[in-house]
């Protein structure tokens, strides 16, 4: 068993933009953390007080190898249990389309934390548009590649919806960017014309308040 | 805790080891124990692997459940055919690793396996305590550990590891003496008896006081409660198995038979199995000690001894870091609570890592050989400070 020491480069891109978004020695909670890349990679180049959530029995064992602090647990439920504003973020990244109620969730990661940082594929991106208009077909892509009724992604959400959300739910964004990826996302870079179009995630972040 | 798996020594063997004795409390220096009672003199016995390093901030204790003993690792005799309790997870490399750390484990206070307990020699009458014993309560043997780790010249514990009633004492020892414990793994523990763990408990209890040998604890000098001691033992190891881990390992299978006796031997498998395991625990095991110890873990209730009721506040003093496993088959300490303690940690804003483990030994699982338990705990230990 060695030490697993995770090349920041290799860092998923979407994650690489989170992490550029954390300042230093900040109190950041992960959701849905998996197997701690972004966790480990802000706290040996960030000096974050981090920790995070996960559901997965193998993944959270990686994670407390690596030295992370790693709660194996329910998002929606482990939430609960921390005081109100306990951290200066709650990151959630490609998560928020497989939860049950993201409204809930979001209002959740708000109480315990200043800020929110979330990400998710975007649905509107062209392949998808194209797919279901020519072969009239639920898309399936590298990012969402999932039968209609095996995905675990329930929630279609496009970049327009999710700012039409924090509407809704009363958040504000503080941030936002487009991503185009490759190389099973390790890759990517900014988009920022035809975002909607183009962009096969959405990154945000947010905090309470009307905009 | 049960034998019924040899543990696969993965790895290389500490080796030789030996049990040690520190007897302090010699009256009229006694201890006075949560009861009010007072003991003394109190006689510790327990081993110590590995170096103490020149910071003296490399020691990690280990706290054994109901019937363990300081022997965790290695081998008492270059003859003995069996390593100590927790041979795959203590020694060179391990998951415990006795080249980076110091480790220590004293048998309990009440216990028959060398520290001072029921079978003692009350120097008062020159006969063993028996009943005259006080009862003892997991902070109290959590004391008396505190005595010999600064009798060690340790000042902090890297960390206090321990599975069932020896998560107790390892979570006894976040509250009660925080500023020694930098870091903590309780595995396969509960913060307080469910009804369900004390009514076995008393079951087991009353099985050993209904043997007339039993004689109100006084048998030392004639013949002992072995039948009421067996039977407790059956009881303890039906709750550290699971329905799961039984189905597998019995089913309904006889035992040397190819049909029923139609008598009341031991027909099926798990019958001679859990005979084999009571008979084999009273060779080894004192009566009186196990309704001490038991005893101690059904008081045992750090949110009425130190919350006021409330688990949140039980954990308001506490610093370590910590890290809890539990196992799914588990009935005896259910992963629910666990999760209680998890709850009360994070309330607390501390440090705290839980992992359920996929396991179908039941409550037994926290002793079995497991490759992710393991590796959590080497990782996490060395990572205490960073």
């Amino acid at each position: 068993m060695s030490a697993i020491k995770p090349d920041p480069a290799r860092l998923r891109y979407d994650l690489e933009i989170v992490a550029s978004w954390v300042p230093p020695g900040t109190r950041v909670l992960e959701l849905g953390c998996g197997e701690g890349d972004l966790l480990y990679y802000l706290n040996h180049h960030k000096q974050v007080d981090g920790s995070g959530i996960e559901k997965n029995e193998a993944r959270v064992t990686v994670c407390i190898e690596k030295g992370l602090t790693v709660l194996q647990g329910d998002i929606n439920e482990e939430i609960d249990d921390y005081p109100d504003n306990t951290f200066d973020f709650v990151i959630c990244t490609l998560t928020l389309q497989q939860v049950h109620d993201p409204a809930d969730l979001i209002r959740g990661m708000l109480r315990i934390g200043k800020r929110g940082i979330v990400s998710f594929p975007n649905f509107s991106h062209w392949k998808n548009r194209a797919q279901l208009f020519f072969t009239g077909r639920a898309p399936r892509t590298r990012e969402l590649p999932y039968e209609w009724y095996n995905t675990p992604n329930i929630r279609v959400i496009t970049i327009k919806d999710f700012r039409k959300f924090t509407r809704d739910v009363g958040i504000r964004i503080i941030r936002e960017v487009a991503i185009d990826t490759y190389n099973k996302n390790r890759n990517g870079m900014v988009i920022t014309g035809l975002a909607d179009w183009r962009a096969t995630y959405g990154v945000f972040m947010v905090e309470n308040g009307s905009a | 805790m049960s034998e019924y798996l040899d543990h696969a020594g993965a790895g290389v063997s500490i080796g030789l080891v030996e049990t040690r004795n520190f007897t302090f409390a010699d009256p009229p220096g006694e201890i006075i124990l949560e009861s009010g009672s007072r003991l003394g003199p109190v006689t510790i016995a327990y081993e110590t692997y590995g170096r103490l390093n020149r910071e003296k901030d490399n020691a990690i204790l280990i706290c054994h459940a109901l019937s363990g003993d300081a022997h965790v690792a290695g081998y008492h005799d270059p003859e003995d055919t069996k390593p100590g309790w927790w041979e795959h997870m203590v020694g060179p490399g391990k998951g415990i690793d006795t080249n980076r750390y110091f480790v220590i484990c004293s048998n309990i206070l009440g216990s028959c396996m060398g520290s001072t307990g029921p079978c003692t020699c009350n120097p008062n009458t020159a006969e063993p305590y028996a009943l005259d014993f006080p009862v003892v309560t997991i902070g109290d043997m959590v004391n008396v550990q505190k005595a010999l780790v600064h009798f060690l010249g340790i000042d902090v514990l890297h960390a206090v590891v321990g599975g069932s009633i020896g998560g107790m004492q390892v979570l006894e020892w976040c509250v009660r003496f925080p500023e020694m414990v930098k870091s903590a793994i309780p595995l396969a523990t509960t913060i307080r008896h469910s009804a369900l763990a004390i009514a076995f408990n008393e079951v087991a209890r009353q099985a050993i006081m209904a043997d007339p040998n039993w004689n109100n604890g006084k048998y030392y000098d004639g013949p002992k409660p072995d039948l009421g001691l067996a039977v407790a033992r059956m009881i303890g190891h039906i709750t550290y198995l699971s329905d799961d881990s039984m189905r597998h390992k019995f089913g309904r299978r006889l035992q040397d038979k190819s049909d029923f006796s139609f008598n009341f031997d031991a027909d099926f498998q798990v019958e001679s199995y859990l005979r084999y395991q009571g008979k084999k625990f009273v060779e080894r095991f004192d009566a009186n000690s196990f309704l001490y110890i038991t005893k101690a873990a059904d008081y045992f209730d750090l949110a009425r001894e130190y919350g006021d009721g409330s688990d949140v506040d039980a954990f308001s003093g506490a610093t370590a870091k910590v890290l809890l496993i539990s196992f799914t088959s588990d009935w005896l300490y259910p992963t629910y609570q666990s999760r209680d303690i998890v709850k009360a940690l994070k309330k607390n804003g501390l440090d705290v890592s839980f992992c359920e483990i996929e396991a179908k030994w039941g409550h037994d699982a926290f002793l079995l050989p497991n490759e992710r338990m393991t590796s959590m705990i080497k990782g996490f230990l060395s990572h205490v400070g960073d």
